[in-house]
C-alpha cells in the first residue's frame, strides 16, 4: 500500500540546538541535531524537516556547517529551511547534502526565487513553505518572517502561485496551532490540497496519531509533527518518539 | 574504487555519505581519467532531462561512460536522473540519453487525479521480477524513497528488475547485465538503500 509520508518537524537556532516552540514563541530547548537525527534514523522515518527559525529574524544565511553535520548522519530524505533568500545560498545548502529546501520568507518579495530554484534544482526538490495564521477578524492570512508580518494576498491565491511558478510540494503550516497538540487545521488543508495539484504536507498541531489520520483524509499527502515526536506526557518531557511500522499503516486507512 | 559521477546535478554527498556509511570506498569525481579507472561507477543525479545531458556533454563523460558501461562492462548504477540518462530518450526533453540500455522515459499519465500527485514523493514497495545480486538479499518488506514525475518505460521486458505502482504499475529498476539503473534514492532509504548499495558495490 503506498503511504502518506509522516515527517518530524525539527527546530533549531544560531547555536544549533534544537528547540520546540507554541505559535511561533517561547523556544524550549529539546536536545542535540545529530543525535536527534541518529535515534530518527534508527525509527527508519519517512523524511525529515529541519528548520533554523532564527536565521531570518538575525539576517543571517544558513549555517552550513551544522547543515553538513546533520546531513551525514541523515540516511533519509531531509528538507531545509531558514534564511533562504538567494540561488548561491540554495546550491551550497544542497552541496552540503541536503535533498530540499523549504522557501518562506523569500516569497514575500521575490516569489520568483521559486522559479529559479525549480529550474537548477528540479521542482521536486523546491518546497515552498506557506506560514497561515488567522487575525483578529478570524481570517487567514499568509504570514511570512517568523508570523510576525502577514501578507495581503489571499492563501489559495497564493498557493496556486507558487504551484504555478514552479514548486514541487507545499508546506501548510498553522501558526495558530504551532505546538498545541490540539489536531490540524482541517479545513484549510482541505482548502489548499483541493486548489493545488502538487503534494501538500499539513503542519502545526499534531498531538497524537487521530490527528494525523484527519489531516491525511483531509487531503494532506503528508502530515508533519514536532511536539508529538519530541515531547511525551502532560509535563512534555523530552523524548524522541515516532510512530511504529503497523500505526502507520492504520492512520492511513480510510 | 568507486566513482560517483560530478556533473552538478542535485545532492551527490548523501551517496557517498551512505557508501563510508557501509565501509565502502568512493570519490565524488568528474576527473575522466579517475571515472576510467574506477572499477564501480554511480550516476546519481537530481533535476530536468536535458540539462543532465547538457551537463555530461560538457564535461566530455557522454563517450567515456558509454564506454566504460559497454565496452568494459563496468558496474554502473544509475540513481532517478542518471538512471533516466541511461536509457535513449525522455518525454521530458529533447536531447538523446546515454543509450545504454534500450527504453525510453515517460511522464506519469495521472494528471488531475487528486489521489497520485505528481511529483511522486514518498515511500513505495518494490516487487522484484527477476534474479539479480543486486537485490535478491535486501531486509525483510523493502521499501525506498520516491521523488519523481518520469518513469523507465524499458522497451525488452527482460530488462525490469522491479516494479512499483503508483496509480498504476511502472519499471522502478532495471538491469541489463552490468548496467542498472533504480528509480528511487537507496542513498535515503536507511537500511534497505545501504543494502542495495552494499550489493552493487561488493568487488565482481
Amino acid at each position: 500500500m503506498y503511504q502518506s509520508r509522516v515527517i518530524p518537524v525539527l527546530l533549531c537556532n544560531l547555536e544549533g540546538s534544537l528547540v520546540k516552540t507554541q505559535k511561533f514563541k517561547k523556544p524550549v530547548y529539546v536536545g542535540d541535531p545529530v543525535n536527534a537525527v541518529r535515534i530518527f534514523n534508527d525509527k527508519e522515518v519517512d523524511e525529515l524537516i529541519f528548520l533554523d527559525i532564527t536565521a531570518t529574524a538575525q539576517g543571517r544565511r544558513p549555517n552550513f556547517k551544522y547543515i553538513s553535520e546533520i546531513a551525514t548522519e541523515a540516511f533519509m530524505p531531509l528538507c531545509y529551511g531558514g534564511g533562504l533568500s538567494n540561488l548561491e545560498d540554495i546550491r551550497a545548502v544542497i552541496k552540503a547534502g541536503i535533498e530540499k529546501v523549504a522557501i518562506n520568507s523569500a516569497l514575500e518579495k521575490d516569489p520568483d526565487l521559486i522559479t529559479r530554484t525549480a529550474d537548477v534544482l528540479g521542482s521536486s526538490s523546491t518546497v515552498a513553505a506557506i506560514d497561515v495564521k488567522k487575525d483578529i477578524w478570524g481570517k487567514y492570512r499568509v504570514a511570512v518572517r517568523n508570523a510576525s508580518k502577514t501578507l495581503n494576498i489571499p492563501l489559495i491565491e497564493f498557493a496556486q502561485m507558487l504551484e504555478q511558478k514552479g514548486a514541487g510540494e507545499l508546506v501548510l503550516n498553522s501558526v495558530d496551532r504551532d505546538g498545541m497538540m490540539e489536531g490540524f487545521d482541517l479545513k484549510t488543508i482541505s482548502e489548499v490540497a483541493h486548489a493545488v495539484s502538487i503534494p501538500v504536507i499539513a503542519s502545526g498541531g499534531a498531538g497524537n496519531l487521530q490527528h494525523l489520520k484527519q489531516a491525511i483524509q483531509a487531503g494532506a499527502s503528508a502530515v508533519a509533527a514536532g511536539s508529538m515526536f519530541v515531547f511525551q506526557g502532560k509535563h512534555r518531557a523530552v523524548l524522541i518518539s515516532y510512530p511504529s511500522p503497523s500505526e502507520l499503516r492504520e492512520i492511513n486507512e480510510l | 574504487m568507486i566513482a560517483i559521477v560530478d556533473y552538478d546535478m542535485g545532492n551527490i554527498g548523501s551517496v557517498s555519505n551512505m557508501l563510508k556509511k557501509i565501509g565502502r570506498k568512493s570519490e565524488i569525481t568528474r576527473d575522466p581519467a579517475k571515472i576510467r579507472d574506477a572499477d564501480h561507477i554511480i550516476l546519481p543525479g537530481v533535476g530536468s532531462f536535458d540539462s543532465g545531458m547538457e551537463q555530461l556533454e560538457k564535461l566530455n563523460l557522454v563517450e567515456l561512460i558509454r564506454e566504460k558501461a559497454l565496452k568494459d562492462k563496468t558496474p554502473i548504477l544509475g540513481i532517478c536522473l542518471g538512471a533516466q540518462l541511461m536509457l535513449e530518450r525522455s518525454e521530458e526533453g529533447q536531447k538523446a540519453g546515454l543509450g545504454l540500455v534500450a527504453g525510453d522515459v515517460q511522464r506519469f499519465k495521472l494528471d488531475g487525479d487528486p489521489k497520485w500527485r505528481i511529483p511522486n514523493m514518498g515511500w513505495n514497495q518494490i516487487r522484484q521480477v527477476k534474479q539479480s545480486p543486486l537485490v535478491d538479499v535486501l531486509p525483510e518488506n523493502p521499501r525506498f524513497y520516491f521523488v519523481h514525475s518520469y518513469h523507465f518505460h524499458l522497451k525488452n521486458e527482460a530488462d525490469q528488475l522491479l516494479l512499483s505502482d503508483y496509480g498504476y504499475t511502472f519499471c522502478s529498476a532495471f538491469e541489463h547485465e552490468n548496467i542498472a539503473g533504480v528509480q528511487f534514492h537507496p542513498e535515503k532509504s536507511h537500511k534497505y538503500g545501504m543494502s542495495l548499495l552494499h550489493n552493487f558495490s561488493e568487488p565482481r
